[in-house]
């Protein structure tokens, strides 16, 4: 579907906790035509600073109210964060291409699928576990301490188990959470027809890759890349492949994990 | 009174001065989602080159005050996949498609870019590139006034195509490079291309671009563009194509006035896909609200204050 250039009236725009905020803002369109995987990408004010637009995930739709989940880092962040309900937003998306569902007779102690997030990956990822209504995927979320797990209770609440891992141990597993994918791979065995979504840090995607090639199943990568143009046309937001550099905003954010070269 | 936009740059007329800037427009499919492609003055390609190149080490771009870096280093399919697949589309809107060309290791290169182009009827021009930053040279060829002069003399003799010669900002005196190309038979300059820059990342002590230096566009390097384009519209007959940090009608107007005939949208591409369109009506407005018939009374208008 062919992404818009739209002026969105923000709904809300609440801080969660800590520097983590959702905001609301209206569209029909983006919210109509939108995938879990993609994102959109917005001018958060009319200045020249930020020059550039500031790329979120689509985090969830309901009916014509796009919702999206943000961390404040840095200028772009900041002015997002102080942008008012009633406010218009100069939007455009949906963007990229994103994640493929699993067909049906998938199975893995009835799950689906799993869902790797590290940091802000809970972001996509909460949108593409609410499209898998066949059957609901196990849930892993990683963090370097319990004050940064994200998004365990959207989960929940959607009906999906929900595993945790800490670099500290404060909550759930301690270690990475691809130490926990691993472990729970090796006591399900039966990998074959699953796949794994994963979203965070690269080292920790690289990691899944490696993990999901071992063990011969399919996985599918949201990455992250500096953004100009959000929309194929400045070649900037490359990423090494086996068919050469693709275009992160682009042929991604989400790529299959076989294709990738790192 | 409808205002006249049409100007005329070398060999071919524009319906509007308006273009955009090659490296920030893709092939222009990309834009097609969001503005009406026919109503820009013309476009001009990404750079190609004879062969494909894969480009330089990401990560590519990174944002500075009010600009961005960028080092793309000319990742492009090559002439042969940009006829066949890239070209077909551009040819079908209708409007001046100018291609932008550079050789990587030979001059000789622009021989087979030439011959391939030159008998593309919908081709209105050649935009010779010698002034990318991010190859890596020590020494560009738009560095050095003799070595622009030989250049724009060789592809003279290779092409009948109206013949654009893109110059960069990295130099001690735009004028004497910009008097090159014209002597040497270029219909056209445009300037100006990324002024060289580098950005660091203190928390990792890297720099912020995977090639190290980059090349600096937006609203940073305006003054500099403004500056440029006075300087070479004192110096030269041809026509000017100004660029340099473009982003609505306010900033292309100063562009106008110092003396260029055409502009062409760059970066603003990437931050509103519809800045061209919209500079366009503002031009259409500016004219008629100052009663200007034509665009010669804007051209170089610039008064002593
Ligand atoms: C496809 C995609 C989806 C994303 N989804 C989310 C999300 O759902 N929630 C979330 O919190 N973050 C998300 N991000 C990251 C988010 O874009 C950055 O955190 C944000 O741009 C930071 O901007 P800033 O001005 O606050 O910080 P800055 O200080 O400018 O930058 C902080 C970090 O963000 C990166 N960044 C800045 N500008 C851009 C840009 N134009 N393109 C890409 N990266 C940039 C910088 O390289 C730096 O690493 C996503 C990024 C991409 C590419
Ligand atoms: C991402 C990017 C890619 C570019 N690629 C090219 C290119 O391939 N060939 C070229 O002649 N100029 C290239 N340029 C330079 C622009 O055409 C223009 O000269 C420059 O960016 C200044 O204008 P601006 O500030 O409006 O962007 C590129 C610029 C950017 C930002
Ligand atoms: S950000 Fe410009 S091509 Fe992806």
């Amino acid at each position: 579907m062919l992404p818009e250039q739209i002026k969105a009236k923000i709904i809300s725009n609440k801080r969660f906790k800590d520097n983590y905020w959702h905001l609301e803002f209206e569209s029909g369109l983006i919210a109509g035509r939108a995938l879990p995987g993609q994102f959109v990408n917005i001018k958060v004010s009319d200045d020249v600073e930020p020059l550039l637009r500031r790329p979120l995930s689509i985090h969830g739709t309901q009916s014509s109210k796009v919702r999206l989940f943000y961390e404040v880092l840095g200028m772009g962040t900041r002015i997002l964060s102080n942008r008012r309900p009633g406010e218009f937003l100069d939007v455009i998306g949906p963007l990229g291409n994103g994640f493929s569902l699993p067909g049906k007779g998938h199975r893995l102690g009835g799950q689906a699928a799993i869902l790797v997030a590290g940091g802000m990956g809970g972001a996509p990822l909460l949108f593409l576990a609410k499209k898998m209504i066949l059957s609901k995927p196990l849930i892993l979320i990683g963090a370097r301490t319990k004050s940064k797990v994200l998004c365990a209770q959207e989960f929940k609440a959607l009906g999906s188990a929900v595993k945790i891992a800490t670099d500290d141990g404060s909550a759930g597993f301690k270690g990475r959470v691809t130490e926990l994918l691993s472990q729970v791979l090796r006591e399900a065995k039966n990998g074959g027809d699953l796949s794994i979504y994963a979203c965070g840090p690269r080292p920790m995607l690289k990691a899944v890759s490696k993990i999901a090639c071992d063990n011969n199943i399919d996985s599918q990568l949201s990455l992250e890349e500096h953004m100009a143009c959000g929309i194929g046309a400045c070649l900037g937001c490359v990423v090494a492949t086996k068919s050469g550099y693709k275009m992160v905003c682009k042929d991604g954010p989400v790529f299959s994990g076989k294709e990738l070269t790192w | 009174m409808k205002p006249d936009l049409s100007v005329r740059i070398g060999k071919f007329d524009l319906k509007n001065p308006v273009m955009v800037a090659s490296g920030t427009f893709g092939y222009a499919e990309e834009f097609a989602p969001f503005i009406d492609l026919k109503k820009l003055g013309a476009i001009v390609t990404k750079t190609i080159t004879v062969s494909p190149r894969l480009g330089n080490l990401p990560p590519r771009t990174c944002e500075t005050p009010a600009g961005m870096l960028n080092s793309i280093g000319l990742e492009n399919p090559g002439i042969d996949k940009f006829i066949r697949e890239k070209l077909p589309f551009l040819k079908k809107l209708g409007i001046p498609v100018i291609v932008s060309i550079a050789s990587i290791d030979d001059p000789g290169e622009f021989t087979v870019l030439a011959s391939h182009l030159d008998k593309i009827k919908e081709v209105s021009a050649l935009e010779l590139n010698i002034s990318c930053p991010n190859l890596h040279k020590d020494k560009l060829i738009s560095q050095d006034a003799k070595d622009t002069f030989e250049l724009v003399s060789l592809v003279r003799k290779l092409t009948q195509k109206c013949l654009i010669t893109k110059l960069s900002p990295n130099v001690t005196s735009i004028s004497e490079i910009a008097l090159a190309a014209e002597r040497a038979g270029s219909d056209a300059v445009a300037l100006i291309n990324t002024l060289g820059g580098m950005s660091i990342d203190i928390d990792k002590r890297t720099p912020k671009i995977g090639s190290w230096s980059a090349g600096l566009s937006g609203p940073a390097i305006r003054p500099v563009a403004v500056k440029m384009i006075w300087e070479a519209h004192n110096k030269i007959k041809i026509p000017i194509i100004g660029m340099g940090g473009i982003m609505d009608i306010q900033s292309a107007l100063e562009f106008f006035i110092a003396g260029a005939s055409a502009i062409s949208v760059g970066t603003a591409n990437f931050i509103n896909p519809r800045a061209s369109i919209e500079i366009i009506s503002g031009l259409k407005a500016y004219m008629a609200d100052n009663n200007m018939r034509d665009l010669s009374g804007l051209i170089g208008s610039l008064r002593a204050c």
